[in-house]
C-alpha cells in the first residue's frame, strides 16, 4: 500500500488523548475483539474488490496480452510500459487530463467559494439555494453530459445557435475541451461549495465585525481573514477534487467520446480495452493512472499538509 | 428600511442566478424531452409544441425499461450491503478502541481517491473468468467497494454525536457493547444511515464506467450505460427525442431525493470533511 499516512490536524482543536496504558481489562479485550469483529467485513470487501484486482493489473501488465489473440499471450517484462510511455497518445491524454483538471478545479474553487459566500450570507431564500444547489450534484453526469450536449448541436441546441453560424463547437479540440470544463465545473461546483461552507461556518462572525470596525474591507476580510481560516477545508475541498477530476470519464464519453484529441487517460485506458481490446496495454494505462493519483495525493498531502478526512478523529 | 428593503432586492437577484445556474440544465433536458420529432430541432428553450411520445417510446422498449430495472436492483442491493457494512465499521471507528483503525480509515481514503479506470481492465477479465461478467453482482461488488469509504465517513461523523452518556448508561445497566450498539445507538444514528444510504445510492445510480465496462446486455446493463449507448431508428437519425426523456426519468428519483432529504444529504457531504 502507498501509505498515505493520515496526519493529525494541527488547525483544529485535537481531543485529548485517551491512552491510558493499563493492562488491557476484560473489558476492554471484549471491545477490541467486537472492533475487529465489526470493520472486518468491510475492510474485506474493500481490499478484495480493490487490492487483488490492482497486484492483478500489474501483472497483466507486463504480458502481452491482445484479447483478439489470446494464445499469444506472454511475459514481456516492462515493454508494454515502453510503448505506452513512447507514444504519442498517453502523453496528449496526459495533457488533456492535466489541462482539464488544472483550469476546472481552478474554476470551480473560485466560483465554489462565490457559491458558498451566497449560501452562508444570504438573508432571503437561503433554504432554497441550499437546496438547488444540490441538483448538479446529484443529477448522474450521463443525463446532464447530454444536456450540455445537445445544448452545443448546431440546430438543436439554443447556445449553439447563439454562436456564427457553422460552427460547430463539439468538433473541434479547443472548443470541445472548453464545453467539457464547463460541463464539469456546473456538475461539481456544488460539492465543493458544500464543502468550503462547512468551513465557512468554522469562520467566528465576532472577527470579520472586528475587522469590519478596523476598517478592512469586504476583499481584505476574505482574503486576509475568511480564506486563511478555512485553509483546512479548502485544501480537503481541492485535493478531493483534483483526484476527482483526473479520472474524468462520463462528460468525455458523451460529449466528444475522445475525439479530436480531448480523450482524458481513462477515455484512453478505456478504449485499450474494448476498442482495441487489448488488455496489456490497457493495464499498462491502468496502473500508470494509479501512479499519477496516488503522486497527486502524495504531494497534497506532504506540501500541503492538507489533512485527511476523518484522520483527526482517527485516534478518537 | 430603505437600506434593507436593497439589501434584499440584491440578495433576490443574486439568489435567482444561483438557482438558474442549477436549473438551466435540468430545464433544458426536459424541454427537448416534451418536443415532438418535427421541432425538436428548432433550438428553442421552450418547445413549441407538447408531446408525451418520448415517453411512451422508451417506456414501451425492453432496452429501456429493463435497464431501469437493472439500475434500481443493483443501486438497492449495492446500497443495502454498504449501508450495513459501513454502519458495523463506523461504529466500531467512533465508539471502539482497536489496533489498526488508522489503517483502515487510510485504506477507505485511498479508496474513495482511487482511480476507477485502474480497475476496470483486471475487473473485467476477473469477472469473466468467475462468469460474472454481465450479471448484477459484476456491478454490486465494485459498487460496494467504492462506495464503502463514503459510507462510513458520514456514519461514523454522525455516530460520533451521538451522547456517549447514552451508550455508557445502558452499559452501566449491564448491557453489553453489543447491545448497547443495536438498543441504543443504532436508533439514534438512523437518520444518519438514512442519509449514508442516499448517499451510496446517487453514487451507485450514477455510474457510467463500470457499468459499460462490466456488462453488455439488457440482463445487467444499467440506465446510465443503456442512455449513453441508445441509438435512433436508422444510422441517420439522432435519437435526441428518447435519449432526453430517459435523462429525465433517471433525473426525477435523485430530485425527489434531494427536495426531502436536502438538510441530511448537506451534513453527510460535509460531515467527513471538517469536522474536528
Amino acid at each position: 500500500m502507498t501509505a498515505v499516512e493520515p496526519r493529525p490536524s494541527d488547525d483544529t482543536a485535537a481531543p485529548p488523548p485517551r491512552k491510558r496504558k493499563a493492562a488491557l481489562s476484560e473489558g476492554k479485550k471484549a471491545e477490541r475483539r467486537l472492533g475487529l469483529l465489526l470493520v472486518a467485513p468491510a475492510a474485506l470487501v474493500m481490499v478484495a474488490v480493490t487490492a487483488y484486482p490492482v497486484v492483478y493489473a500489474i501483472w497483466l501488465s507486463l504480458q502481452r496480452y491482445d484479447l483478439r489473440f489470446p494464445d499469444d499471450r506472454r511475459f514481456v517484462g516492462l515493454s508494454n510500459y515502453v510503448a505506452v510511455l513512447s507514444d504519442g497518445f498517453w502523453w496528449q491524454a496526459f495533457f488533456v487530463t492535466a489541462i482539464l483538471t488544472i483550469v476546472s478545479v481552478a474554476i470551480e474553487f473560485v466560483l465554489g467559494l462565490a457559491i458558498a459566500l451566497v449560501m452562508h450570507r444570504t438573508i432571503v431564500g437561503k433554504g432554497l439555494v441550499r437546496t438547488v444547489v444540490l441538483i448538479p450534484y446529484g443529477i448522474v453526469t450521463v443525463a446532464a453530459a447530454y444536456s450540455w450536449y445537445y445544448a452545443w448541436t448546431p440546430g438543436t441546441g439554443y447556445l449553439a445557435n447563439l454562436l456564427p453560424d457553422g460552427s460547430a463547437p463539439l468538433t473541434d479540440q479547443i472548443p470541445s475541451l472548453a464545453i467539457i470544463v464547463f460541463a464539469e465545473v456546473w456538475k461539481t461546483t456544488p460539492f465543493m461549495a458544500l464543502l468550503l461552507l462547512a468551513g465557512l461556518a468554522l469562520v467566528p462572525d465576532d472577527l470579520l465585525k472586528a475587522a469590519q470596525v478596523d476598517g478592512a474591507g469586504s476583499w481584505t476580510r476574505l482574503v486576509r481573514i475568511i480564506v486563511p481560516l478555512m485553509k483546512p477545508a479548502i485544501l480537503v475541498a481541492l485535493l478531493f477534487r483534483t483526484l476527482d477530476a483526473f479520472r474524468i470519464f462520463d462528460n468525455i464519453y458523451v460529449l466528444t467520446r475522445g475525439s479530436n484529441g480531448t480523450g482524458s487517460v481513462s477515455i484512453l485506458g478505456y478504449d485499450n480495452l474494448f476498442k482495441a481490446f487489448n488488455l496489456g496495454i490497457g493495464s499498462a494505462i491502468s496502473v500508470l493512472i494509479f501512479l499519477c493519483v496516488a503522486l497527486i495525493a502524495f504531494v497534497f498531502i506532504k506540501l500541503f499538509g492538507a489533512s485527511a478526512p476523518g484522520s483527526d478523529e482517527g485516534g478518537q | 428600511m430603505a437600506e434593507t428593503r436593497r439589501r434584499t432586492l440584491s440578495w433576490s437577484a443574486v439568489n435567482l442566478l444561483v438557482l438558474l445556474y442549477a436549473l438551466i440544465p435540468v430545464l433544458w433536458i426536459a424541454s427537448l424531452s416534451f418536443k415532438p420529432p418535427g421541432t425538436i430541432q428548432d433550438g428553442r428553450f421552450v418547445p413549441q409544441e407538447w408531446t408525451l411520445d418520448n415517453y411512451r417510446g422508451i417506456l414501451r422498449t425492453d432496452a429501456f425499461t429493463s435497464a431501469l430495472i437493472n439500475s434500481i436492483g443493483i443501486g438497492l442491493i449495492a446500497t443495502f450491503v454498504a449501508v450495513i457494512l459501513g454502519t458495523m465499521a463506523a461504529y466500531a471507528i467512533a465508539r471502539l478502541d482497536f489496533p489498526g483503525k488508522k489503517v483502515l480509515v487510510g485504506v477507505a481514503l485511498l479508496i474513495a481517491m482511487f482511480p476507477q479506470i485502474s480497475l476496470v481492465s483486471p475487473l473485467f477479465e476477473i469477472m469473466r473468468g468467475l462468469g460474472l461478467f454481465d450479471t448484477w453482482m459484476a456491478l454490486i461488488l465494485p459498487y460496494i467497494t467504492f462506495s464503502l469509504p463514503l459510507a462510513i465517513y458520514t456514519l461514523s461523523a454522525f455516530f460520533k454525536e451521538i451522547p456517549w452518556e447514552l451508550e455508557k448508561a445502558a452499559k452501566m445497566d449491564g448491557a453489553t457493547p453489543a447491545q448497547a450498539f443495536r438498543k441504543v445507538v443504532a436508533p439514534l444514528a438512523a437518520p444518519g444511515i438514512i442519509t449514508a444510504g442516499i448517499l451510496v445510492f446517487i453514487f451507485c445510480w450514477n455510474d457510467l464506467l463500470f457499468a459499460i465496462s462490466l456488462t453488455s446486455t439488457e440482463r445487467s446493463i444499467t440506465a446510465p450505460a443503456a442512455i449513453a449507448n441508445f441509438t435512433g431508428a436508422s444510422q441517420f437519425e439522432e435519437p435526441t427525442g428518447s435519449i432526453a426523456a430517459a435523462a429525465v426519468v433517471i433525473t426525477i428519483p435523485i430530485i425527489v431525493f434531494v427536495l426531502i432529504f436536502q438538510r441530511r444529504i448537506v451534513a453527510g457531504l460535509t460531515s467527513g470533511a471538517v469536522k474536528g
